[in-house]
């Protein structure tokens, strides 16, 4: 009797065992339920069409066309003619049998799964393979798009697409190994426009994971949505002049339409072509070791000294702050002297009145005016007019990046206090310490956008717009973003003077003395600075910056040439031709178009050897 | 004189309908989940013979006109005079297949009549179970005559024997379930005590080390002597001692007690507890008041030799895949995808049903046969994934009442064969249950018997009709008469 309660109750407890067990299992622990999906269900992805890149005029920059990976299930693989096959795709036949022996290996552990063989294979070597695909037991193709770029210009904005690393999955969840990305430029930049959704298939698969049929008659399949297309700022046409203005020089234009923000060329020069971009797989390793950098995108990362042409914001903050009126003169004996020190100038009439001192450039005149604002009663001592002067500039979208949709774009330099402190010891530095900011050299580095997005500013007289590479932004942040104005909080009237001596510079008789004679073009009234920056690197930069019509000012532009000399001589005449080109469609000043694109400023650069 | 063949009239009525029922259940619950693992779409008729559902529903049925031949066709008072010729005509048969035999999954044990196999050692159940109830229900049978014991010990470990030599070794484990009908026909338990403890010193010696598991053998023996003569005063110093044991080498780390340091923690366990240990043998041996007392002892000593030749049983007498399975279970190596693979397979099948499990023909592991060997021995994946929690707990449910129903109709029958013959059939179909659901659910190592009623097979499906039914129909006769068989 007692052994009989014994036995029942030892199997109650084994069957409890049993049953605490199958409850862990089935209802406490999720593990075996994500392993059953990961075992039986495959999400075969529809990739979406990437969005197409436009200029405003709507011509395609960026398209798209179709490629073929070849793909491989090594297990249905029979003999086959490797000669043949090797021929129609191009293949080193080594390496074909290298693969093959590799698959051959492993085959217990590739069971049925399939592979990528050959990637981006052209829509004619396809071709030639789907005739006679049938003699490729095991062999199949997929179609995939990749990217064509029909119009020869542009090629350091748009970037490049590859497949997405490891760090970047890390951080996008929903992207997955063998995704195509946007890695530079306006593909990084509007990845989340151009990508558009990825769709997919769920398939049910086997033991063997071959895919047997759709998991639940395919309702629970997305379609793939295709991205959208993209609009740029860029006009397709002059961009392509401007590639052409540069070939053979290091530099960069930057041309923006005041109004809008919107620019319209950015070349860098020397740059990528639209063919290196395509084929960015192959010639990467080239194009990394060209000591000329295409890969570098002057016109947003180099921080150059501005030179002269930041007189003009020396100009609108000394009237702003009350230190100096259009009518204030100043003499240049050739220079500025000053205990210590002297700061050269050229030869010009004098003394000059503000007005003619943009137009002249005149050093003495700007040492003058910086004197005056760091020595502004208004705010002293003078580490407190330094800082009053660097909000003022930085206003001006100097020192900070201006948050154009070039992912790569750098925000320049300016000095701070601290700097002048470590340089010359607290609070023992003066105005003559920091003079040569007054002319745009020493500390201050802008770059060829923030110099061109002065012009806007001056253009504008009083405001920027972000400047930006398209028309369409695609959500209301980015278009509050690239509308908003960015008032620089100098009065308009103020702006007048200097864009008198602006005009003046371009358009003033022959003699009279305008630094940037060769800008001129009839019937146009472009207003432009030079500049000539001296930098530790040679040959002076030659800097324009211009924007026309004086009235009403329909384009920007700062054209930046390294070692080239003065602004005037190579810069300005650039300037004009892009402004030329832009509104007039044609350019009437054929010799002045074939001396540029003939004229070779390119410096030697040796290939330095890597230092340790 | 008996006769063969049973005339009775009325006797329809008294058959346990309990028992009747769950046969039932169970054979079509098997039938519609073995339908479902090897359901295709391109074979998806339940009657197609070319299918293993086709076939099992052949089984099903012979085996339900063997149940009825046996409940009202056979005359239960001949079979005990004829179970040692079955018995020996099936030991034959055992002893046959090592030789004529042909070899499926590296074990020889199958006859093949065409493209029929069938199974012997399934059949040697029934004629174990038979013979064991007729030689222990003879008048005067009594295991404490050493002749009886031996004997009764014989027509287990005979079989036990040449299906070891099949190479079956999950079948030969089901006989040692009939240890419980010893227990219940007068072993004392302590043998069951002493099985169940030399399994835990085996895994505790493999999963953890021999000096583990001498700790725990002493540490049990002064806990049971505490249970046993109720003197706190052990148990509470057992159990500092434990405690102890536990902060030793924390204690090490203090300067004063670096000495500690000298012997590793377990070794101080062991002088801890030799003290402890002495004194409690000594009670054993002196006084005799101790119920049990020797085989306690004989326990311990036997235990500690067992600690120390574990590794050799392990490393010398297990097959090496057994040993893998063992390994695998206990977690000292993972091997997903070759040892561990069918197990790994089965657990996610079973834990990704959830509380109401996919639906039948919904399991997506078991339509695409993640799981081998999932129509016969892991046929409860199938039950897991797609009738989920619900179903597995009913299944188990419906098992348990049968085991429980067997025991309680055999306790209740005067006619001794009938009452031993029950506790057999109880004590097979417990093991084949437990071991099987505990393999599939990673709880025991991968033996492969199948699961009664519902595996799919032929033999099984045949001998475990036939275990049920004769107890069945013994267990009509009570209902009639309640007068011995024999």
């Amino acid at each position: 009797m007692d052994k009989k309660i014994l036995l029942i109750s030892g199997i109650i407890v084994i069957a409890i065992c049993l049953t605490i067990r199958l409850f862990y299992l089935q209802i406490v622990d999720s593990r075996y339920k994500i392993n059953a999906e990961n075992n039986a269900l495959s999400y075969q992805t529809k990739y979406p069409a990437r969005g197409e890149i436009k200029d405003r005029n709507g011509n395609t920059l960026v398209g798209n066309k179709t490629t073929y990976d070849i793909m491989i299930t090594p297990i249905d693989v029979k003999e086959f003619d490797t000669i043949d096959f090797c021929n129609t795709f191009h293949l080193d036949y080594q390496t074909l049998v290298k693969k093959l022996e590799n698959y051959r290996q492993n085959r217990r552990k590739i069971g049925y799964q399939t592979f990528t063989l050959i990637k981006q294979v052209s829509a004619k070597d396809y071709n030639l393979f789907a005739e006679k695909a049938y003699k490729f037991p095991g062999f199949y193709a997929i179609s995939r798009t990749a990217r064509i770029y029909p119009y020869q210009a542009g090629a350091s904005l748009y970037g490049y697409i590859n497949e997405a690393d490891s760090a970047y999955l890390a951080k996008h969840s929903e992207y997955k190994r063998g995704d195509y990305v946007g890695i530079t430029g306006l593909e990084r930049s509007y990845e989340d426009v151009l990508c558009g959704k990825k769709g997919y298939n769920i398939m049910v698969r086997d033991v063997h994971n071959r895919v047997r049929q759709s998991f639940r008659h395919g309702e629970l399949d997305v379609e793939a949505v295709p991205g959208k297309d993209l609009i740029a700022s860029i006009d397709g046409p002059l961009q392509q002049y401007g590639e052409k203005l540069m070939s053979n020089k290091v530099g960069s234009i930057v041309a923006i339409e005041p109004s809008t923000g919107e620019i319209l060329c950015i070349v860098s020069a020397p740059g990528l072509s639209v063919e290196d971009l395509s084929n960015i797989r192959q010639e990467y390793s080239r194009i990394a070791a060209d000591p000329y950098k295409p890969m570098f995108n002057r016109a947003v990362m180099s921080a150059y000294p501005p030179g002269s042409v930041f007189k003009t914001v020396n100009a609108l903050i000394a009237q702003q702050n009350g230190v100096i009126t259009p009518q204030t003169k100043f003499s240049c004996a050739r220079g500025f002297f000053y205990s210590g020190g002297k700061m050269g100038c050229h030869g010009h009439r004098t003394p000059l009145d503000l007005k003619e001192s943009i137009m002249m450039s005149c050093n003495a005149y700007y040492a003058n005016v910086f004197r005056a604002i760091m020595r502004d009663p208004a705010h002293q001592p003078i580490a407190n007019a330094f800082e009053h002067w660097k909000e003022q500039v930085i206003k001006f979208g100097f020192g900070v990046k201006l948050g154009s949709d070039f992912p790569a774009e750098l925000q320049g330099t300016l000095p701070s206090i601290k700097t002048y402190d470590r340089i010359h010891g607290q609070g023992r530095w003066n105005a003559f310490n920091i003079l040569s900011l007054a002319i745009g050299q020493g500390e201050v580095g802008a770059t060829p956008l923030q110099i061109a997005n002065l012009a806007a500013i001056i253009a504008n007289r009083g405001y920027y717009i972000i400047p930006h590479l398209i028309k369409n932004p695609p959500d209301s942040a980015r278009r509050a973003k690239y509308t908003q104005k960015h008032w620089v909080d100098v009065d308009a009237q103020h702006f007048e003077p200097v864009v008198q001596g602006m005009y003046l510079a371009v358009n003033a008789p022959q003699g009279a003395g305008g630094t940037a004679r060769r800008a001129f073009i009839n019937d146009i009234e472009v207003c432009g600075k030079t500049g000539t920056a001296q930098n530790p690197h040679g040959k002076d930069h030659s800097v324009f910056m211009c924007f026309a019509p004086k009235d009403n000012p329909k384009i920007a532009v700062c054209v930046y040439l390294e070692n080239s000399g003065a602004g005037g001589t190579w810069a300005a005449p650039v300037a004009s031709l892009v402004v030329e080109k832009y509104l007039k469609g044609e350019v009437s000043r054929k010799d002045v178009e074939q001396a540029v694109i003939h004229q070779n400023l390119k410096v030697f650069v040796p290939i330095k050897a890597k230092r340790r | 004189m008996t006769q063969l063949y049973y005339t009775g009239g009325s006797n329809g009525r008294k058959v346990d309908f309990g028992l009747l029922l769950s046969y039932l259940f169970l054979v079509l619950y098997g039938w519609l989940n073995i339908y479902s693992a090897v359901y295709s779409d391109e074979h998806s008729f339940i009657l197609d013979f070319s299918q293993r559902y086709g076939l099992q529903f052949v089984w099903v049925v012979l085996s339900v006109i063997v149940a009825i031949f046996l409940l009202y066709i056979i005359n239960p008072r001949s079979l005990p005079p004829l179970t040692p010729l079955m018995y020996v005509v099936m030991l034959i048969m055992l002893a046959a297949v090592i030789f004529v035999g042909k070899e499926v999954n590296g074990s020889k044990s199958w006859f093949f009549i065409g493209s029929f196999g069938l199974q012997p050692a399934e059949f040697s159940k029934i004629t174990t179970a038979l013979l064991l109830s007729y030689v222990m229900s003879k008048y005067g049978f009594s295991l404490s005559n050493r002749k009886d014991a031996i004997r009764s010990a014989l027509v287990v470990i005979a079989p036990i024997m040449l299906i070891l030599l099949e190479k079956e070794t999950g079948s030969a484990l089901v006989y040692i379930g009939l240890i419980l009908v010893f227990y219940m026909e007068g072993l004392s338990g302590w043998f069951i005590i002493f099985g169940l403890g030399i399994i835990a010193i085996f895994v505790a010696t493999i999963a953890g080390s021999p000096l583990l598991s001498v700790i725990c053998t002493l540490a049990a023996g002064c806990l049971i002597r505490f249970v046993a003569a109720r003197k706190t005063n052990w148990f509470l110093s057992a159990i500092a001692v434990i405690v102890l044991m536990g902060f030793i080498p924390r204690l090490a780390e203090i300067p004063a007690l670096e000495f500690l340091k000298i012997f590793k923690p377990e070794i101080w366990a062991i002088l801890l507890f030799i003290p402890h240990s002495v004194l409690w043998l000594r009670d054993l041996i002196l006084r005799k008041d101790f119920r049990g007392g020797g085989y306690l002892f004989l326990s311990i000593v036997l235990g500690i030799i067992m600690v120390f030749s574990v590794n050799f049983i392990f490393d010398k007498v297990l097959q090496p895949h057994q040993k893998a399975r063992i390994e695998n279970l206990m977690g000292i190596t993972e091997d997903l995808r070759g040892i561990g693979y069918n197990v790994h397979q089965s657990k996610i099948a079973i834990g990704s049903g959830g509380f109401l499990g996919k639906g039948f023909l919904n399991g997506t592991q078991t339509k695409y046969n993640f799981v081998p060997e999932q129509s016969t021995d892991f046929i409860f994946c199938t039950v897991g994934e797609e009738w989920g929690f619900l179903g597995c707990i009913v299944l188990l449910g419906v098992y348990i009442f049968m085991i429980i129903r067997i025991i309680l109709l055999a306790s209740k029958n005067h006619d001794t064969f009938s009452r031993i013959y029950g506790y057999c059939v109880a004590s097979i179909f417990l093991m084949h249950v437990v071991i099987n659901i505990g393999m599939t659910i990673g709880l025991l190592p991968v033996i492969g018997i199948p699961l009664p009623f519902l595996s799919y097979g032929g033999s099984s499906m045949m001998s475990f009709t036939i275990l049920l039914f004769i107890f069945i129909r013994l267990d009509m006769e009570r209902r009639n008469k309640n007068a011995p068989v024999a």
